[in-house]
């Protein structure tokens, strides 16, 4: 199949190419209008909206402490981060003042659920490139986190255990016990990722020179998160603007330059050890204190207008209140950070085959449901 | 043909004592075909349910081990359920095409599988030009797969199919030339002389350096001829659906399906027969008992059959310009060059004889 | 840069041709009302044409009139002491009854953060400049801000709804959309 259009004799036709919305490699229901020559792709254009909810529109009607539990439903592999956005948010507009003891455990789970979210990243985007099997034992890990959670906070994949004024209930006490044998347990389980799939030649091949973002267009873009860091863009909302009990651990920001798809896979490789990391400094030393602050029953924010920004997996997620004094937000805004990070699939893939798509598609790491909200 | 076993030479003897010879012939004839089918039916069968245990060992489950004794019976019902499925063609599809694809696939296989020395007596055509004739038929197996592709009317069967054409065109050089450095040594393209030379040390042995790199660029040639992982682009499955026969179901998907394992099994035995002696026991210890050939020649099948999949679960997928890249740039050169090295240790006498 | 620095740099970008050099000093008067009602008779005409408030927020807020949108956040970002080349959130407000965008900026070399706000009373057709070509990330942004609330943007190279299907009716986010069958209300 001649891929030269200038070559008079043998003309070839774009065409159209419809992936999704059910599709194993778009990770939810995405649909990409694909115009491709050949192999080559001359253009992307997402369709979204196919799990659009109006979360939006129903946080105008609801209360503080409802709202908390529509966001899990927005990334739900950051299901505990994003509540920790609304909830801080809430207690910052309140200036409330918040037990270290909550802080410190809200970190921890915080870093668990990161941790999680990156071990489910990384057996799909194995199981996108061809090597089926590191999809179960991404899971196996995810799963000694899940047990985790349902012991101390009720769910694995919808926590809620965040509420405005600290947490919904203490946390287990077989919790620090298996925190720590889980931190030993993962810590010889990533080398056998490395093994397996990092220093493997057909997957460098895949990934190395694929869907280059140079730093300028990822600041541009928006691109938060490990898409960003992999262009050498510090963006590290844990680093720049610290919430609950990040100012008091020291972890290093995981910063890459290439800005392909090899460097945007070895950046999240690299947040695993640094989460262990500051899991394991505040695990032995969680103060003591309450677990909860008692706010009304009937949470009203002042008027004026509220903006957290926390790290969740996939990058920096915005919320932004504009109270008017009532019992539910005037308007709130979610900033998403799949939103952004999606925008820029068109600039990157274009000129690549759908191999390549799919690959970067894969350390694009989205979420649908939190982009179409 | 060869010697029968006793049995066959009985019925033989039978079949031409009670019809004319004409008859007989073709009553022989399509009994052997009919022997040839069950191997095919109940191989795919044990096979498809190997596919599933290893993949499973791999990936830290059990598999199937509820239907029959260890899942034994599992593929039976998975053939019975396609058996019943509704064959939903796609109306724009070129019909006759459309039902013929799936033919060439399975006859391609069982017409390979004919030559495959399995023991000395268990052999149904041994032509004298016996690796010529199955690198042939295993060319013949591509038609049906662009067929397939272009007669579903479908965009993503047609992308899987042309991948898939072209990798195997490409592959088939690969296969050719490290087969033909192995007919260096022994001479003649016939299976059963293989055999024969092989009773002074395996190919692989004798033939060292050369044949060792012969065998890695045939097993890796091998995957690709099969559309298996890492080189399964034609069905990647996370990409394009299902590849080049996503528009089939039912019974006709069933043999695509039966085929992929068959040809797993083929080049599997195609290596077995020319680079480790086919049914010959290592260093003769069970030459006395001639009926523990099969048995030897199924082992070594088998070995190399778990490698094939001990591949596709572990790597992952190469794009189709690697692949291609990989064929051309550099499978081909050192296959060429290890053709003049194995011609230089034959003329100099240096192969390894016991 | 701090938020005063922020606040006399960017004024001055957008000088106000017709504003008296008047005083801010109000007199202390001993009633409420009596104070309220000095502080509207004189009230300081603004050096500038943008408003700076820092109240009931964390941030910077500047309003600017709707001609001079495109204007000031080139210069935004273009200008080396702002530097302004992360836009990290753009949302739209149904103030009621005027319609709004609100943009969240931030600096990755200063460091620093601004909040710009543009409204505009039409509801009926309410249209703004897109800053696309300034940052890349409004493309999306604002096709969202253009499904939910009905506002255009000039020279926005692909306006069309990007969640709600191509025949969805009314603009959802508005304070004054009425769905008898999708919307709950308490």
């Amino acid at each position: 199949m001649a891929t030269s259009t200038i070559n008079n004799s043998f003309k070839t036709e774009e065409y159209f190419i419809n992936m999704g919305p059910q599709h194993p490699a778009t990770h939810g229901v995405l649909r990409l209008l694909l115009t491709i020559d050949g192999e080559i792709i001359k253009k992307v254009e997402p369709d979204l909206g196919y799990i659009h909810r109006s979360i939006e529109k129903m946080c105008e009607r609801d209360s503080y402490q409802q709202i908390v539990h529509l966001t899990d439903r927005m990334d739900y592999l950051s299901s505990n981060i994003n509540n920790e956005a609304v909830c801080l948010t809430v207690e910052n507009a309140l200036q409330l003042e918040i037990p270290d003891r909550v802080k410190v455990i809200r970190t921890i789970i915080g870093e668990l659920t990161r941790i999680s979210s990156h071990c489910l990243w990384w057996g799909v985007m194995g199981m996108d490139v061809g090597a089926l099997t590191t999809y179960f034992y991404g899971f196996r890990d995810r799963e000694m986190i899940n047990d985790i959670f349902e012991e101390t906070c009720g769910a694995r994949l919808t926590m809620n255990y965040n509420v405005p004024g600290g947490l919904m209930y203490d946390i287990h006490p077989n919790f620090v016990k298996r925190v720590k044998d889980f931190v030993t347990h993962f810590k010889t389980k990533i080398p056998e990722y490395d093994r397996l799939l990092t220093g493997n030649i057909i997957f460098q091949k895949r990934t190395q020179g694929v869907g280059i973002l140079t730093k300028e267009d990822a600041i541009s873009f928006g691109a938060s998160g490990p898409v960003g860091r992999a262009s050498g863009y510090s963006c590290d909302v844990r680093k720049h603007h610290p919430y609950s009990a990040l100012d008091k651990v020291t972890f290093n920001e995981a910063i890459r330059t290439e800005g392909d798809t090899y460097a945007r896979y070895l950046v999240r490789i690299q947040e695993l050890w640094e989460s262990l990391s500051i899991i394991e400094q505040l695990i032995d030393n969680i103060p003591e204190g309450e677990s909860r602050v008692t706010t009304n029953a009937v949470i009203k924010l002042p008027k004026g207008e509220f903006y957290q920004r926390v790290e969740t997996a996939r990058g920096e997620l915005g919320v932004y209140i504009i109270s008017r004094g009532t019992k539910s937000p005037y308007r709130l805004k979610f900033r998403s950070p799949g939103f952004s990070n999606l925008s820029l699939l068109n600039h990157i893939a274009v000129g690549g085959k759908i191999g390549d798509l799919v690959a970067t598609m894969a350390t694009l790491d989205l979420v649908i449901p939190d982009i179409d909200r | 043909m060869n010697n029968a076993l006793s049995i066959t030479k009985f019925i033989h003897d039978w079949l031409f004592s009670a019809m004319p010879a004409a008859t007989a012939s073709i009553v022989e004839m399509v009994l052997i075909a009919i022997v040839y089918l069950g191997v095919f039916a109940i191989a795919g069968l044990f096979l498809v349910l190997l596919e599933r245990r290893v993949a499973a060992w791999f990936q830290l489950r059990i598999g199937p081990n509820r239907v029959g004794f260890q899942g034994l019976l599992q593929t039976m019902a998975d053939a019975l359920k396609l058996v019943s499925k509704e064959l939903t063609g796609t109306e724009k599809a070129d019909k006759f095409l459309y039902n013929l694809a799936p033919y060439f696939v399975i006859i391609a296989a069982l017409m390979a599988l004919a030559v495959i020395p399995f023991s000395q007596d268990f052999q149904a055509f041994d032509i004298n030009i016996g690796i010529f004739f199955l690198i042939a038929i295993s060319s013949i197996g591509v038609i049906g797969i662009l067929l397939a592709g272009w007669s579903s009317n479908n965009k993503f069967a047609l992308i899987g199919a042309m991948r898939s054409g072209v990798q195997t065109i490409s592959y088939e050089l690969s296969i050719g030339l490290s087969l033909l450095t192995m007919i260096l040594i022994t001479g003649s393209l016939q299976l059963s002389e293989i055999v024969e030379v092989q009773k002074s040390g395996w190919l692989i042995v004798q033939g060292h350096i050369p044949a060792i790199i012969a065998f890695m660029i045939y097993m890796i040639a091998g995957t690709a001829e099969t559309n298996r992982a890492p080189f399964d682009m034609a069905e990647a499955e996370s990409e394009l659906g299902a590849g080049f026969h996503t528009e089939y179901s039912g019974m006709k998907f069933a043999y695509f399906f039966l085929a992929e394992f068959i040809n797993m099994f083929l080049i599997a035995s195609i290596a077995t027969t020319v680079f480790f002696g086919a049914w010959l026991s290592p260093f003769g210890i069970t030459e006395s008992i001639p009926w523990l050939g099969v048995i030897w020649f199924l082992l070594k099948a088998f070995v190399l059959v778990f490698l094939m999949m001990w591949f596709r679960w572990t790597f992952p997928r190469l794009r189709i310009d690697q692949l291609l890249t990989l064929e051309w740039k550099y499978l081909l050169p050192i296959n060429l060059v290890n053709i003049v090295v194995m011609a230089f240790l034959v003329w100099q006498n240096l192969i390894i004889q016991f | 840069m701090t938020n005063e620095a922020l606040q006399s740099l960017i004024g001055s970008w957008f000088p106000n041709l017709e504003a008296d050099t008047v005083s801010e000093n109000i007199d202390v008067s001993k009633t409420e009302e009596a104070l309220e009602e000095k502080i509207e008779l004189q009230k300081p005409v603004n050096s500038s044409l943008l408003e700076f408030s820092e109240e009931g927020s964390q941030y910077l807020n500047v309003s600017v009139p709707s001609n001079l949108l495109y204007n000031l956040m080139s210069q935004l970002k273009s200008s080396d002491q702002t530097r302004f080349d992360y836009l990290f959130c753009l949302s739209g407000v149904d103030w009621q009854p005027e319609l709004g965008v609100v943009y969240h900026l931030e600096s990755t070399l200063h460091r620093h953060s601004i909040v710009v706000k543009v409204q505009i009373d039409d509801r009926e057709n309410p249209t703004f400049d897109s800053v696309y070509d300034i940052w890349a990330t409004a493309e999306f942004h604002e096709r969202e801000v253009f499904d939910f609330f009905g506002i255009k943007f000039n020279n926005h190279p692909n306006l069309k709804r990007l969640f709600l299907t191509e025949e969805w009716e009314g603009f959802p986010l508005r304070k004054d959309y009425v769905d008898t069958i999708n919307m709950v209300l308490k």
